[in-house]
């Protein structure tokens, strides 16, 4: 498209093609000219990943991984080590950040239909991001060793253990034996960071992924030429910047402004194993897991059930039969997916209060709900569904 | 992120001469609630934050002394508290602050303004809550009528009195006073950095605004190209 510098025919180029491969691929990329911001969320969880990797390495110094020295290390950065205050603030406020984000970015995934043909991979590797995110969070929430950290810990833990056969020594294996202590602290340490990452590789397979299929877009329809793409640059990073813009400064509000929102006060109480807390409550990004896991009166089956709402989303691509991507044009579709969204918001929740009526009601209901919409509506509402006609080109969808 | 603490200083008027409800707070504090509450977490040194001189903080560090090894004997040593040393506990250990106290260790002040349910304001009323049991109202041994306590008593005797302490700039020791500058001062010690935090996330969101303006700017211009390009397509 522009002109090529002669330096891409060099040394360097012969033998490692890089410049040319970062031009053709963040340079003179294809997009369809039609995205809406929701396709800027993708560049949003990667800011706030880049950010939670690099101020965790500065709190990695700073933190003691024993039980002894744990909480007084959290404080210690927390009150004496210069900006400490200030990247644990942008830890803590990173992972409510990035979670928030990867629940947009996958509901858009979810009512274009990104998901489908040909891009079955990024969903894959996508909804596997979202699991090691968990994995990492939560490993990552047990290390400042406060009250919240060590039950939160507990919890998920009665839960592995409830599992049949495997789940105890599964537990003990991943604890090491002497329950939730020095050993098993460490081991949560080293977890956090191993997740942490492997993320880094997976998003690279995510967004290789993307460079093969394209983008999706707003239509579901893909480009029909030219005319219906623009360069990525200078196109969707000014689009992209501007947004990362606004989404540093919901950041900045929450870091700097209502702090108190990033974490539960309970935790800035050392652990204590004999102490129980009047009510265990998860952070909010995993509230809707918990009261899924609440839902049912057997422990093992509120496991089933939690892992299982992750696990059907791994099957979303095969099970969604409609030939049309994007719910604008999928008219069921379109009033039951806001539903689902609505579930989850509300599992969430049910998932900060007390598992009684009527949460506990509620709770049930949207687990249904959930289970309902991938495993019945999706596979069946192609059958009764009488879809729009869709657009033959991306000009003039913007 | 210096010039900006001296921003902050500036602005605050942190004086050397006038004492905030802070500092009156840590006056508190140190002639009475660390007779039996501990700062587990905060150090000496961390005192410059309410603005504090370095030789106030040495000045109160030296009439502590805390743990140093042992000696040749083997028996525990101490030495005189220096800046960096943790304000920590009046008590050995846990078991002496359990016997002082009927059986339960007071409560740590370092985070105490956030773990409290209720947080500062229900601590400076419970501060002011003592009073004469009703009659006939039988107390638990070793607690005090309090109506701010759900219960209506607490482990702890009336801790202020009026005119208990005098304060260098002349402010009358009420309790209610004391209460309240307490209160201050553990919502300091929960949240030492807040101040800062505040006038960073200003300078940050001003530069975000800023650069958001710019960026606007940019995208629209950008953009317009690809408008220019259809009206000459579809002229």
């Amino acid at each position: 498209m522009t002109e090529r510098p002669t330096h891409e025919a060099g040394w360097l180029e012969k033998r490692l093609p890089i410049v040319s491969v970062f031009r053709r691929e963040y340079v003179d990329f294809p997009m369809p000219r039609n995205l809406n911001s929701l396709w800027s969320f993708g560049a949003f969880a990667m800011v706030a990943l880049g950010l939670l990797v690099l101020s965790g390495i500065f709190l990695a110094i700073n933190y003691t991984p024993t039980m002894a020295d744990a909480f007084a290390s959290i404080e210690t950065i927390d009150r004496r080590v210069a900006s400490g205050w200030l990247v644990r603030a942008i830890h803590m406020g990173g992972v409510s950040m990035l979670f928030a984000t990867l629940y947009v970015h996958m509901g858009r995934s979810l009512y274009y239909g990104s998901y489908k043909t040909p891009r079955e991979l990024i969903w894959l590797t996508g909804t596997g991001l979202l699991a090691m995110v968990m994995i990492t969070a939560f490993a990552g929430y047990i290390l400042p060793w406060g009250q919240m950290s060590y039950w939160g810990a507990t919890v998920v833990i009665n839960a592995v253990n409830a599992v049949p056969g495997i789940g105890h020594p599964l537990a003990s294996w991943l604890l090491g034996g002497d329950g939730l202590g020095d050993v098993a602290l460490h081991r949560f340490y080293v977890l956090h960071f191993v997740t942490a990452f492997s993320i880094l590789g997976v998003i690279a397979l995510h967004v290789a992924s993307i460079h093969v299929s394209g983008s999706n877009n707003p239509t579901g329809v893909d480009p029909q030429g030219p005319d219906d793409t623009v360069p990525f640059h200078p196109y969707y990073t000014s689009k992209d910047g501007l947004g990362i813009c606004l989404f540093l400064a919901v950041y900045a509000v929450l870091i700097f402004f209502l702090p108190n929102l990033l974490t539960l006060s309970d935790n800035y109480v050392m652990a204590n194993p004999v102490v129980t807390p009047k009510d265990i409550t998860p952070e909010w990004y995993f509230a809707p897991f918990y009261a899924i896991l609440r839902a049912v009166p057997s422990r093992l089956g509120g496991l089933v059930l939690a892992a299982g709402s992750i696990a059907v989303l791994f099957a979303v691509p095969w099970l969604d039969r409609s030939p049309v991507r994007s719910a604008r044009y999928r008219p069921l579709l379109k009033i039951a997916l806001p539903v689902l969204f609505f579930s989850f918001f509300m599992l969430g929740m049910a998932g900060m209060h007390a598992p009684t009526a009527p949460w506990l009601w509620v709770s049930r209901l949207c687990v249904a709900y959930w289970y309902a919409y991938f495993l019945i509506m999706l596979p069946l509402l192609p059958k009764i569904e009488k879809t729009y006609p869709v657009p033959v080109a991306l000009q003039g969808q913007n | 992120m210096r010039w900006m603490l001296l921003a902050l200083g500036l602005l605050g008027g942190v004086s050397a001469h006038a004492s905030t409800s802070e500092q009156r707070g840590f006056k508190v504090f140190r002639q009475v609630c660390s007779t039996c509450h501990s700062l587990d977490h905060v150090a000496y040194a961390d005192l410059s934050g309410l603005g504090l001189t370095q030789d106030q903080i040495k000045e109160y560090a030296a009439q502590h002394q805390v743990p140093d090894g042992l000696d040749e004997d083997g028996d525990p040593k101490t030495r005189v508290a220096r800046p960096t040393d943790l304000i920590g506990s009046p008590y050995a250990g846990e078991a002496m602050a359990r016997m002082a106290n009927h059986g339960s260790v007071p409560p740590d002040f370092s985070r105490r303004a956030m773990t409290q349910k209720g947080g500062v304001a229900w601590i400076v009323r419970m501060l002011q809550s003592y009073a004469e049991a009703p009659a006939g109202r039988k107390l638990p041994p070793g607690s005090y009528y309090n109506t701010a306590m759900p219960h209506g008593h607490i482990g702890m005797p009336q801790p202020l009195h009026d005119g208990q302490i005098s304060y260098e700039d002349g402010t009358p020791a009420t309790t209610k006073q004391m209460a309240e500058d307490l209160g201050a001062f553990l919502e300091w010690t929960a949240r030492p950095h807040l101040a800062a935090r505040h006038l960073v996330g200003v300078f940050v969101l001003l530069y975000l605004a800023g650069m958001y303006v710019l960026l606007l700017l940019m995208k629209r211009r950008v953009w317009s190209r690809l408008r220019q390009t259809d009206a000459s397509r579809n002229f």
